[in-house]
């Protein structure tokens, strides 16, 4: 299951690094939608450098959208989505590799997210450690539930608009519990945002593991 | 030409049986005892006032929209274990009945929540963590409804549905702790459950009774609708094949 995993996420890394579709449309996107709150909020008032946190993770979902996307239509085309069928490998490995693979490529746009929010946002950043396991956890909660519901939309006419749908009321408890620590955390009170992380653990557990048993069944049929 | 269908609903002009239409006149004379208790026999709350006889209806609403989650829960399990149809409808039936009954909370709410709270919302827990309920059983109907294969729909659908439960309850948490972290447990503190005795209680009490025939009456038929739907897709597949068979013959 984990050769399988790593399989899947080499290959999605390597059509990344090749395409760079994550790095040349999603990343100015993400960016862009920084940019787009400096407009629909007072830039002078100092609610961006108050709101970065809820800011920020908004755009990180937003983001995580489009990669998730992404990440079902590299399977959909010449008949992938068979081919990956018949390949034999585990569809748990299958499963964790696509985890692994957005995952990765999310940490990397939330590095330089972050980089955005301070040079925009005048953000002051504080309290690392709780940042950096949030972030991580957050990560993994949006890329399993995402993968989840990404291989329960794909292959249909309806998918760019389904996923939405199905995930964001999912991810809110993400949306929240990322936010509340990473606020606990420049606010300078990181105890406040431990059991955050704790719930958010939980969370990914609860796909991981659901993405391991139901993600057989799901590439079976159609 | 459509002779599966014919078999399958033989006998049948409706979705009524002997059992429903007694359960329906029950349901009808529940809401009327409902109206009864809760709008004339019923006094009016001390702090409240005369809207608190919305919560009559506002409570066991959101009970039996309760309900209608876990049994989608429950069907969608079943039916990704034995691979019960029945179960699978039994999901689908309560999905769309739940959904119902978690608008009726919604807007029961906002319609008490306006003279009591002086707004129509406020970003209480359990509001919130409703709405988002309200959101989540629409992404399952989506799904649900989707044009594509019937297995396909089912099993995707039976997915989220087994989901459901599980992200109800992590939803309710955090949102929970979301709001307890900012401001002190709210406004519901003083609405149902402090206080109740007497006649509000019995009106309460007529008012789950009432609810709950009416919900089981609706899954009841919900249920058969949508089982009837199926037969009519397999045997409308049916009759499009033996036609064309019919073609070949033919020529």
């Amino acid at each position: 299951m984990i050769h399988d995993a790593l399989l899947i996420a080499g290959k999605d890394l390597r059509l990344e690094l090749r395409s760079r579709v994550a790095l040349n449309q999603v990343l100015p996107f993400a960016l862009l939608v920084l940019v787009l709150f400096a407009f629909a909020l007072d830039p002078d008032k100092s609610v961006l450098t108050e709101a970065t946190p809820g800011l920020y993770w908004i755009a990180v979902l937003f983001s995580a959208l489009l990669a998730l996307q992404r990440s079902f239509a590299i399977e959909s085309t010449d008949g992938n989505r068979d081919a990956l069928r018949l390949s034999g490998l585990d569809p748990a490995g299958i499963f964790l590799g696509k985890v692994l693979a957005v995952s990765v490529q999310l940490v990397v746009l939330e590095a330089l997210l972050g980089v955005g929010v301070v040079v925009l946002y005048t953000s002051r950043i504080d309290g690392w450690v709780l940042l950096a396991v949030t972030s991580v956890i957050a990560t993994a909660s949006i890329a399993a539930a995402g993968t989840l519901y990404g291989v329960v939309a794909a292959g249909l006419r309806v998918r760019e608009t389904l996923l939405p749908l199905l995930l964001l009321p999912v991810l809110a408890p993400v949306l929240i519990g990322s936010t509340r620590a990473f606020e606990a955390a420049l606010n300078g009170s990181p105890s406040e945002g431990w059991p955050w992380v704790g719930l958010m653990s939980i969370f990914a557990s609860l796909y991981v593991v659901a993405g391991i048993f139901g993600f057989g069944p799901l590439l079976e049929e159609s | 030409m459509t002779t599966q269908l014919d078999a399958a609903t033989e006998g049948l002009d409706s979705t009524g049986s002997r059992a429903t239409r007694v359960l329906g006149v029950l349901a009808i004379f529940g809401l009327a005892a409902l109206a009864l208790f809760g709008l004339v026999l019923s006094p009016p709350d001390a702090s409240q006032g005369e809207v608190v006889r919305i919560l009559y209806v506002h409570v066991p609403s959101a009970t039996f929209a309760y309900i209608g989650c876990f049994l989608t829960t429950i069907g969608s399990a079943m039916f990704l274990w034995r691979g019960s149809s029945w179960w699978e409808l039994v999901a689908y039936a309560s999905a769309e009945i739940a959904t119902v009954f978690t608008a009726i909370v919604l807007v029961t709410g906002m319609i008490w929540g306006r003279p009591t709270w002086g707004v129509y919302w406020v970003w209480d827990a359990r509001l919130t963590s409703t709405s988002m309920l309200l959101l989540l059983l629409l992404g399952y109907l989506a799904v649900r409804r989707l044009p594509a294969d019937h297995d396909v729909r089912t099993k995707r659908a039976a997915i989220i549905g087994l989901l459901l439960v599980p992200n109800v309850i992590i939803v309710r948490q955090s949102v929970q702790w979301w709001r307890t972290l900012h401001q002190k447990p709210t406004l519901l503190a003083n609405g149902v459950g402090a206080k109740i005795e007497g006649l509000m209680l019995f009106s309460l009490f007529v008012g789950f009774i009432a609810i709950g025939l009416v919900f089981a009456w609706l899954l009841i038929h919900r249920f058969r609708l949508a089982w009837l739907e199926d037969q009519l897709d397999d045997a409308g597949l049916d009759a499009a094949i033996a036609e064309r068979r019919a073609e070949g013959d033919v020529s």
